[in-house]
């Protein structure tokens, strides 16, 4: 298991969510997830400028074994999401918490960060 | 949960450990793609002790068998050979199916599959009765595959053999069939439990990498071979489920089970194929297929290692054009028929 990054919160549904400077916030899955998953093999990513709101199902990640629903744990407008995914999905696996991001999007609220699942909760969430 | 004596190397080796059938079994060592890309190009190794291996003893065996299979093991009575068969209730549906040796002068062993080990148990013991043929079902069997374009050399360097594909050879109480579930050149090695684990680590320590269930499905699907609870099941009669080759029917003497409802059969209405598509995603076990004047269901989809996209085996009217569709998430996509062997189809 990769060490989780002190700053990311989550979904119990195990997406991660890190606020970075610009005030966007950078959404993925969690080395739990893709854990779970196995090898992943397929993303379907967001549009880029669509509206989505807290927890609406707006991604999908597929691999050998399954397919899986990703939510996104704000609401806001899709700025960006990872081009790179599209070619080489297997970087999900190998890099859940960094280059294996899927999207960013620019916060409503960003209290509702605080909504989320700290570290240690969900590392509690994610052994049980 | 039962276990096999390879269990604990399992664990110990990064299996990842799932309950296939109420045994504890390795579905991958981290990366089931590896695992399979491994085998396609180089060799591995599976441990499928879960596996139900039966002896057979007695002179009435051929009679026996005769009787038991549909396909007909006068094919392996000139050697010491495998042969594929289905297992039919008296419907003409398919129980299992499996692999019967000729281990010479008219001993046989089989092998089936866990899932049916105790049905199966009960199946053979019932008709053995009426043959006076006596049976062991093995406790502590090893079957290990070793698979790959380099498991010949592999295995020469333990046993000094040269085997045909479904021949085999029994030397100091192991036997060596090659044969095996994944299309490549291969062997399946049946032994003791305490010889299989001498196996087992000789192959370990010489760099083989072991592979879990879930590239064994992969590998076997890419090949086109049919999985017992999927592509065919109790429901299922052989003619629908690409088996019609296995049918023996040359020898009008000749009474097995099932034989007669497969006489009276319609059946040539539905059929098993393979497909593929582009389309990102995959097509999964129980989804609907159709087609101007029919419709199907996928009974094994997966994402290829091998070609890099969806391939799967459907059930679909016989009368299918070239192409068909289904839905993946709301979406709409086109497939195309083919033969199921992907790896001669699609190379």
């Amino acid at each position: 298991m990769a060490d989780i990054p002190n700053n990311l919160k989550f979904l119990e549904s195990h997406e991660w969510a890190r606020e970075e400077d610009d005030g966007s916030v950078t959404v993925g899955i969690s080395d739990h997830a893709q854990s779970l998953l196995g090898d992943i093999v397929f993303v379907e990513l967001p549009e880029v400028g669509s509206e989505v709101n807290k927890q609406d199902d707006v991604a999908v990640v597929e691999s050998v074994k399954a397919a899986s629903d990703v939510y996104t744990p704000l609401s806001g407008e899709v700025l960006e999401v990872n081009e790179m995914l599209a070619d080489r999905p297997e970087v999900i696996n190998s890099s859940p918490y960094g280059d294996g991001w899927f999207f960013k999007i620019k916060p409503n609220n960003i209290e509702e960060l605080s909504e989320l699942l700290d570290n240690e909760a969900y590392q509690e969430l994610s052994e049980n | 949960m039962k276990k096999t004596y390879l269990n604990e190397f399992h664990a110990n080796n990064g299996g990842q450990m799932v309950d296939f059938a109420g045994w504890e079994m390795p579905v991958n060592y981290g990366s089931q793609i590896s695992e399979h890309k491994e085998v396609r190009e180089n060799v591995g190794i599976f441990d499928v002790s879960h596996m139900a291996v039966f002896d057979f003893a007695g002179s009435r065996q051929v009679e026996f068998l005769k009787h038991l299979l549909p396909n007909d093991v006068n094919k392996i009575l000139d050697s010491t050979r495998a042969l594929y068969s289905p297992l039919l209730n008296d419907e003409g549906m398919i129980l299992d199916d499996l692999i019967v040796y000729h281990l010479g002068d008219e001993n046989f062993r089989i092998i089936s599959n866990c899932g049916t080990r105790d049905q199966n148990n009960a199946w053979f013991t019932k008709v053995a009765l009426n043959f006076d043929v006596a049976m062991d079902f093995k406790q502590e069997a090893s079957i290990i595959a070793l698979q790959g374009p380099k498991a010949k050399q592999h295995l020469g360097e333990m046993f000094d053999i040269d085997l045909e594909p479904f021949h085999i050879q029994t030397l100091d109480d192991v036997m060596i069939a090659r044969t095996g579930y994944t299309g490549e050149v291969g062997f399946e090695i049946i032994s003791n439990a305490s010889r299989g684990l001498e196996l087992w680590n000789h192959f370990i320590e010489k760099g083989i990498k072991p592979v879990g269930l879930a590239a064994r499905d992969t590998l076997r699907l890419e090949a086109g071979f049919n999985l017992y609870g999927s592509d065919m099941t109790i429901e299922n009669h052989p003619y629908e489920s690409n088996l019609g080759w296995t049918i023996d029917m040359s020898n009008d003497a000749r009474d097995f089970i099932g034989k007669s409802a497969l006489l009276d059969l319609q059946s040539d209405s539905k059929k098993l194929v393979g497909f593929h598509t582009d389309a990102r995603g995959v097509l999964r076990s129980g989804t609907e297929i159709y087609f101007d004047g029919g419709s199907g269901v996928v009974t094994s989809g997966t994402w290829s290692p091998t070609f890099g996209k969806n391939i799967g085996l459907c059930r679909v009217d016989s009368n299918h054009p070239d192409t068909g569709n289904a839905k993946l998430r709301d979406k709409e996509i086109n497939l195309h028929f083919c033969e199921t062997n992907f790896l001669k189809y699609l190379k």
